[in-house]
């Protein structure tokens, strides 16, 4: 079986489990143990701090370690909206039409707590709009929310105009980069956001652990109280043995994200080249504009994407139709539908996420499976072409 | 024998080994999201996520349905509380704990309080460290949505008697919430015979993974949460956020040991403790043990030493891991807030060593710390002039001491 799914998670990478390894029944302590158990374990999370702080290139001090991106966007979300307004306003949130549920849901629930919400859309390449972001802004604005890319067309924002756009108002910017972390540079000075959210488990670490990545100046009202952890902004014993595993799998990145990426681009323009050239009819999502060097959103008129994913399992090959939280709902993408997509294309949407287990051999296995999977499902649509 | 010797199993466990064996291959080969509905990978991991559900609601006598899994015990306290508080919040606005309750407990009661508007009575505990059921019972109102009492303390081991307390809430029709991260794997617990609406359970303190946890959340009769994480709608929509595997597999895994060798381990822990009580009183005098021994779990012992000061007794065991206080404050110098609670002064507090015996204690440890305790006991001591007043008979209450 070969798997290219990792925009859904990823396989720990061996090196990651074997730094992780004694963390779980050896250096086992409480990191807030005073005795020397403990302190083994403080040691082990303080440096994976550091390595996840210096991958972002921020202080360490800026890291919250949470369990996971989502757990991240919530406490970004909630954690500014959550503290006392000086103006009697309760606030006004902006967020794109795009985001990942973590994001978006949160932001449609504020409206119950007597928020209010704009949700700005994307163009037809799944791109946000800085002067858009910006014609939202109100006075009362306390928070805008924009991915840096998307979990299911790789589509990339242009989050530094959209940061200047907060910065000249004053607004902070939570960009969720659970899903460019580890593919594209992401440097949180550079970027220009207040908060960003990672991942482990989509970098070659484990699942479970997540950090949000906080501007020095912004404080957040905590989601998880009590014991004061994670300096009182996120309280409960650390999960060590995962962090340090995150840690481990940030420092891979350094070392080897200019290479890697370029890599997966490599692979990804023969498998969308490739693809393209068998069937020109063939749609890329977000083709035109930037995207993850990983990712490719094929959309193939005519077929049933559910379909051509249960086939493709069949030939021994794992992607998916659409992100992994959603996949098994019956809707359409939310982002194909923000894109313009018709319903109908989007059915035949599936998506297929490279990561650093995948080979040039996967790809091209993949690329001759998706072409007799075409072949077979439309030979079963319309049998007369058979017989022509 | 290795040094040092672990004896602080009420901060964190190490995993067992059989857990570790059965994690393992989910970080690497079977890595699949348990929410992938399109490929093997991810049907595997949901078959192990649901597997591990049925494991830890065996232990607690729930059904698997009524397991939210969570990042940890204060999350699921958490989540329990600002929940329960919040989607209840028309029924009534007062909430009842215990002030001997962990910080996840007291802290997020203290924070609903002074944000949420909602009012919270704080039970007081015994000199044995135990609630009152009539003061309890007194104190539920015609507004009390909420009682949360933990099932045993993680700084002296004694357990409440949640039973009671569960047949009292139901009674009453006011949910009850128990904090159970100290008692379940140790004590035998069930939802249904104890009447438990919400109970709250962490992996790292039965010999699994930190980072995992889980909140019980009755069924019938139902109970509503309002979820603290959102989006993805994970775990029945109570809690969202993409499901680590591996560390349900291996808190699954250690719930099930935990239900097969619970009885037997329990006994053992038990002679332990006592071997060491009695090899501890025999050689000292001025030994304080804090909190009931009656109702209290086999791998704790919480003892003030008068005389010795806690800090320096750490560095003088230093080949002993062992805490002065709750783990999650041990940094601080302040007097452990469970033993002021039981009236213990604050001298004593001070003097404070918790022992935490578990599964991997052997009896070649606990004589080895004992003999350690006591020299560093017995030396501490000599050093100490208040020890020389007290054995010439000065009556230590009584001195009125100059402010210089």
């Amino acid at each position: 079986m070969i798997y290219l799914d990792h925009n859904a998670t990823t396989p720990v990478r061996p090196e990651v489990l074997a730094a992780m390894y004694p963390y779980f029944s050896q250096h086992m302590g409480n990191p807030s143990s005073v005795h020397a158990a403990g302190r083994a374990s403080r040691k082990g999370l303080d440096e994976a701090r550091r390595h996840v702080a210096h991958l972002l290139e921020v202080h360490y001090s800026q890291v919250i370690f949470t369990s996971g991106g989502t757990e991240a966007n919530n406490l970004a979300i909630f954690g500014v909206a959550g503290k006392k307004n000086p103006n009697s306003h309760p606030g006004h949130v902006v967020y794109s039409a795009i985001e990942h549920p973590s994001v978006g849901q949160c932001c449609a629930l504020l409206k119950e707590r007597g928020l209010e919400v704009t949700c700005v859309g994307v163009d037809s390449l799944g791109r946000v709009n800085p002067l858009e972001v910006q014609a939202a802004l109100r006075p009362e604005t306390i928070l805008v929310c924009v991915m840096q890319a998307n979990n299911e067309t790789g589509v990339i924002q242009p989050i530094k105009q959209i940061a200047m756009v907060c910065k000249e108002a004053g607004i902070p910017l939570l960009v969720d980069t659970v899903q460019s972390v580890g593919k594209i540079p992401v440097n949180f000075m550079e970027l220009g956001a207040s908060m960003i959210s990672v991942s482990a488990h989509k970098i070659g670490g484990p699942k479970g652990v997540g950090a949000l990545i906080l501007d020095k100046h912004l404080a957040l009202n905590p989601l998880h109280i009590g014991g004061g952890h994670e300096r009182g902004r996120r309280s409960g014993t650390e999960n060590v043995p995962g962090i340090v595993g995150f840690g481990h799998a940030a420092q891979l990145i350094q070392d080897e994200l200019s290479v890697e990426s370029a890599r997966l681009l490599q692979l990804r323009i023969r498998l969308e080249s490739t693809l393209k050239a068998f069937f020109p009819e063939l749609i890329i999502f977000g083709e035109e504009t930037s995207r993850l060097p990983n990712t490719t959103a094929l959309g193939i008129p005519g077929l049933d994407g559910e379909a051509m994913v249960m086939n493709l399992d069949l030939a021994g090959f794992a992607v998916s139709a659409g992100s992994a939280c959603s996949s098994g709902k019956l809707t359409p993408s939310h982002v194909l539908h923000a894109m313009g997509v018709t319903d109908e294309l989007a059915r035949s949407c599936i998506r297929i996420s490279l990561g650093w287990n995948t080979t040039a051999t996967d790809i091209d296995a993949v690329i001759e499976a998706i072409r007799q999977t075409i072949y077979r499902l439309r030979c079963l649509a319309s049998p007369v072409a058979l017989a022509v | 024998m290795n040094l040092p010797i672990y004896m602080d199993y009420q901060a964190t466990t190490p995993v067992d080994p059989r857990v570790m064996e059965l994690m393992t291959p989910w970080f690497s080969t079977k890595y699949g999201n348990p929410s992938s509905r399109s490929h093997p990978f991810g049907w595997e991991a949901d078959q192990a996520v649901e597997n591990a559900r049925a494991q830890v609601a065996a232990l607690i006598g729930a059904d698997p349905r009524e397991i939210v899994f969570t990042s940890g015990a204060t999350e699921s306290n958490n989540l329990a509380i600002q929940g329960i508080a919040r989607f209840y919040k028309e029924r009534g606005n007062h909430i009842i704990t215990a002030v001997t309750e962990h910080k996840a407990v007291l802290d997020t009661c203290r924070y609903l309080e002074s944000e949420e508007g909602f009012q919270v009575t704080w039970l007081p505990v015994d000199s044995k460290g135990r609630l009152d059921l009539a003061q309890l019972e007194a104190a539920i109102t015609e507004q009390t949505i909420l009682v949360s009492i933990m099932a045993a303390n993680n700084e002296i081991g004694v357990i409440q008697p949640i039973r009671e307390i569960g047949a009292l809430c139901r009674r009453r029709n006011v949910f009850f919430h128990c904090d159970a991260a100290q008692g379940v794997g140790k004590i035998p617990m069930d939802v249904e015979e104890m009447n438990i609406d919400l109970l709250s359970i962490s992996g790292h303190k039965i010999y699994g993974p930190k980072g995992i946890g889980a909140l019980y959340v009755r069924r019938k009769p139902r109970v509503r949460l309002k979820p603290v994480l959102f989006g993805g709608g994970h775990e029945r929509g109570m809690r969202s956020g993409t499901l680590p595997t591996p560390l349900l597999v291996g808190f699954g895994a250690a719930c099930a040991i935990a239900k097969e060798e619970m009885v037997a381990e329990n006994q053992r822990i038990l002679a332990l403790r006592q071997r060491m009580t009695h090899g501890l009183l025999n050689r000292l005098t001025h030994v304080e043990i804090n909190g009931d021994l009656e109702h209290r779990l086999a791998g704790n012992l919480n003892i003030s030493f008068a005389y010795v000061e806690g800090e320096s007794m750490m560095m003088a065991i230093k080949d002993v891991a062992v805490s002065s206080g709750s783990a999650c404050t041990s940094a601080s110098l302040e007097p452990s807030y469970v033993l002021r609670a039981l009236g213990v002064n604050e001298e004593m507090a001070h003097t404070s060593i918790r022992f935490g015996l578990g599964r991997f204690t052997t009896e070649e440890e606990v004589d080895f710390v004992i003999e350690t305790v006591v020299q560093a006991v017995e030396k501490l001591r000599d050093m100490s002039p208040l020890w020389e007043m007290a054995q010439s008979g000065v009556d230590m209450q009584s001195v009125q001491w100059d402010a210089h």
